[in-house]
């Protein structure tokens, strides 16, 4: 086989079981990263010759701890390193080891790893970009490019971050029950960011960031596999595919933001939608609802509706209603005011976020929402205050073009009003 | 005589694949199938989407609903396609011709007792 994409596949794959095997073995987040790179290297040189092992992780992890073993013994006594036929038989070895670990270890394994990334004592970023590298093991590089950032000051960034982890003792036992829906817990949360991350680019990096959102979503479906009935993690991975499954349709060639409304729902990702909807579906039946599954929800009516007026405005309505029971926040409800809007019009919608405007006045979605109802009220100088006061907020040029089309359309109105006046 | 070749593989691996060789190996499978459907050989041909997409109706009294298949094995069914082959022989060229577009894994091959096309349109 010449072709070495499947040893890429089988290496990534395997990533995130064998690191998280090694981690236990050795305790020491360097230590274990250094032992799977020495296993790697190791396959790359025997999986062309010998084919793939029948499970690569199991193969990885053996390889591993041998090499990280040796590297403890070379570096105590200096010792020779021993041969690589020394390893070079592992079949029986493997099944050994395959079968001293079953399911239930790995999972602890793999969600160990992810939990120790998103510890409380890392900003955000630290642990977004502390995962990325760990358990996807993306290069800094491809990081700090996501990131905008420069290569040196991700590779800071990253190093800080496993000195604040090391510092941190993590306890290797296995976790309890509790713990271990604690840790569930941080760890969706932390996939979220990482979702975010790429999801909130603006049109001119969004194809750079996507890869953010492409490997949340593996993160998520790895997180599911190992907790096949957590509706959370369902709800999470659902929305996260919904959200990604309409990727192509949010800007335009300049790289202006779409509306949902306006976007071209052809170009929304069938087989995305078609597994968002399915998870989505599975987890309501557990009727143990949580705020992934309500984001879902929401935007699996939004992925049912072929054309935007087919749109259910009653139900996500009713859904962001959950969602403000659940996560009370000025945003939901600003979100819900717009649901609001389609039901029962711009001013009960105005209404709804009027008591709002001190804690929201400095967000942008705010004031661009605002506007918007204003405008449908006929209320056109107040929209016009405030689309400007939207602009000044907006975060990115995207966001700013966008209200100026707005405040285009108001001007045009105001003249075209203007004209029949004097008429 | 028709055959089903069902397609088993890890699908943790093929999940890990990148987006190019997932679309290059999606356009050598497609040159395979061409060549079949030419000859009208290719029945319906399926790709599912992953095994935690997936839930499970055990058939008990009452019937018992449970969260994707959950066998510990290393290999999921990913997909399948239906062809019309004159013996076994015939079928297994065309699942090697498959499985050198698409290596990895392992197909299993089935003669099929009943095919109703059905009539879902895509």
């Amino acid at each position: 086989m010449t072709d070495t994409a499947w040893i890429d596949a089988a290496l990534t794959s395997a990533r995130p079981q064998a690191v998280g095997a090694l981690l236990r073995y050795f305790r020491n987040l360097d230590a274990a990263e250094e032992a799977y790179q020495n296993a790697c290297l190791r396959a790359l040189k025997s999986w062309p010759q010998n084919g793939p092992p029948r499970d690569a992780a199991s193969w990885l992890i053996m390889v591993g701890r041998n090499a990280g073993i040796d590297e403890v013994r070379r570096t105590r006594k200096q010792q020779a390193l021993p041969e690589d036929e020394a390893i070079s038989d592992l079949d029986d070895a493997e099944e050994e080891i395959a079968e001293r670990l079953d399911g239930s270890h790995y999972r602890d394994d793999i969600l160990r790893l992810l939990f120790i990334c998103c510890h409380p004592d890392l900003p955000a970023t630290q642990q977004i970009a502390l995962a990325l590298r760990i358990v996807s093991g993306l290069t800094v590089k491809q990081i700090a490019r996501a990131f905008l950032v420069s290569e040196a000051a991700m590779e800071q960034r990253i190093t800080r971050a496993k000195a604040r982890v090391a510092e941190a003792k993590v306890p290797f036992e296995t976790p309890g029950a509790v713990e271990r829906s604690e840790r569930l817990v941080s760890v969706a949360a932390m996939i979220y960011l990482i979702f975010n991350e790429g999801y909130s680019a603006s049109g001119d990096t969004a194809e750079i960031r996507s890869p953010l959102c492409e490997e949340a979503i593996r993160l998520s479906r790895l997180l599911l596999r190992l907790f096949q009935s957590e509706p959370e993690i369902m709800g999470l991975t659902a929305l996260l595919l919904l959200q990604h499954a309409r990727a192509a349709a949010r800007f335009d060639t300049d790289g202006a933001v779409i509306l949902l409304e306006d976007q071209d729902r052809s170009l929304w990702n069938k087989a995305l939608i078609a597994e968002g909807l399915a998870l989505i579906d599975k987890a309501m039946r557990h009727r143990h609802s949580g705020p992934y599954q309500v984001q879902a929800a929401i935007s699996a009516l939004h992925a049912r509706a072929e054309k935007p007026d087919e749109t259910d405005w009653t139900q996500i309505d009713l859904l962001y209603g959950a969602l403000e029971v659940m996560q009370p926040s000025p945003v939901v409800t600003l979100n819900r005011a717009v649901a609001v809007s389609k039901v029962r019009g711009a001013q009960a919608a105005l209404d709804m976020i009027e008591p709002l405007s001190t804690r929201l006045s400095n967000y942008f979605h705010y004031f661009g929402v605002r506007g918007a109802f204003l405008m449908q009220l006929g209320r056109n100088e107040e929209a016009r205050i405030a689309f400007d006061r939207a602009i000044a907020l907006a975060n990115t040029s995207a966001e700013a073009a966008h209200i100026r089309m707005h405040l285009d359309r108001l001007m045009r109105d105001s003249k075209s009003a203007a004209k029949s006046a004097k008429k | 005589m028709l055959y089903a070749i069902l397609c088993y593989h890890d699908e943790d691996m093929v999940g890990s694949w990148s987006k190019e060789h997932d679309a290059e190996v999606m356009k050598k499978l497609s040159v395979v199938q061409d060549k079949l459907a030419r000859q009208g050989r290719l029945g319906p041909v399926a790709r599912l989407l992953p095994t935690t997409a997936a839930t499970t109706l055990r058939k008990d009294d009452p019937p018992l609903v449970i969260d994707g298949p959950f066998a510990e094995t290393k290999e999921q069914l990913l997909g399948f396609y239906i062809v019309d082959c004159k013996n076994l022989d015939e079928a297994l060229d065309v699942a090697r011709d498959l499985g050198a577009a698409n290596p990895g894994g392992a197909y299993e091959i089935r003669p099929v007792g009943v095919l109703n096309p059905g009539s879902v349109t895509t």
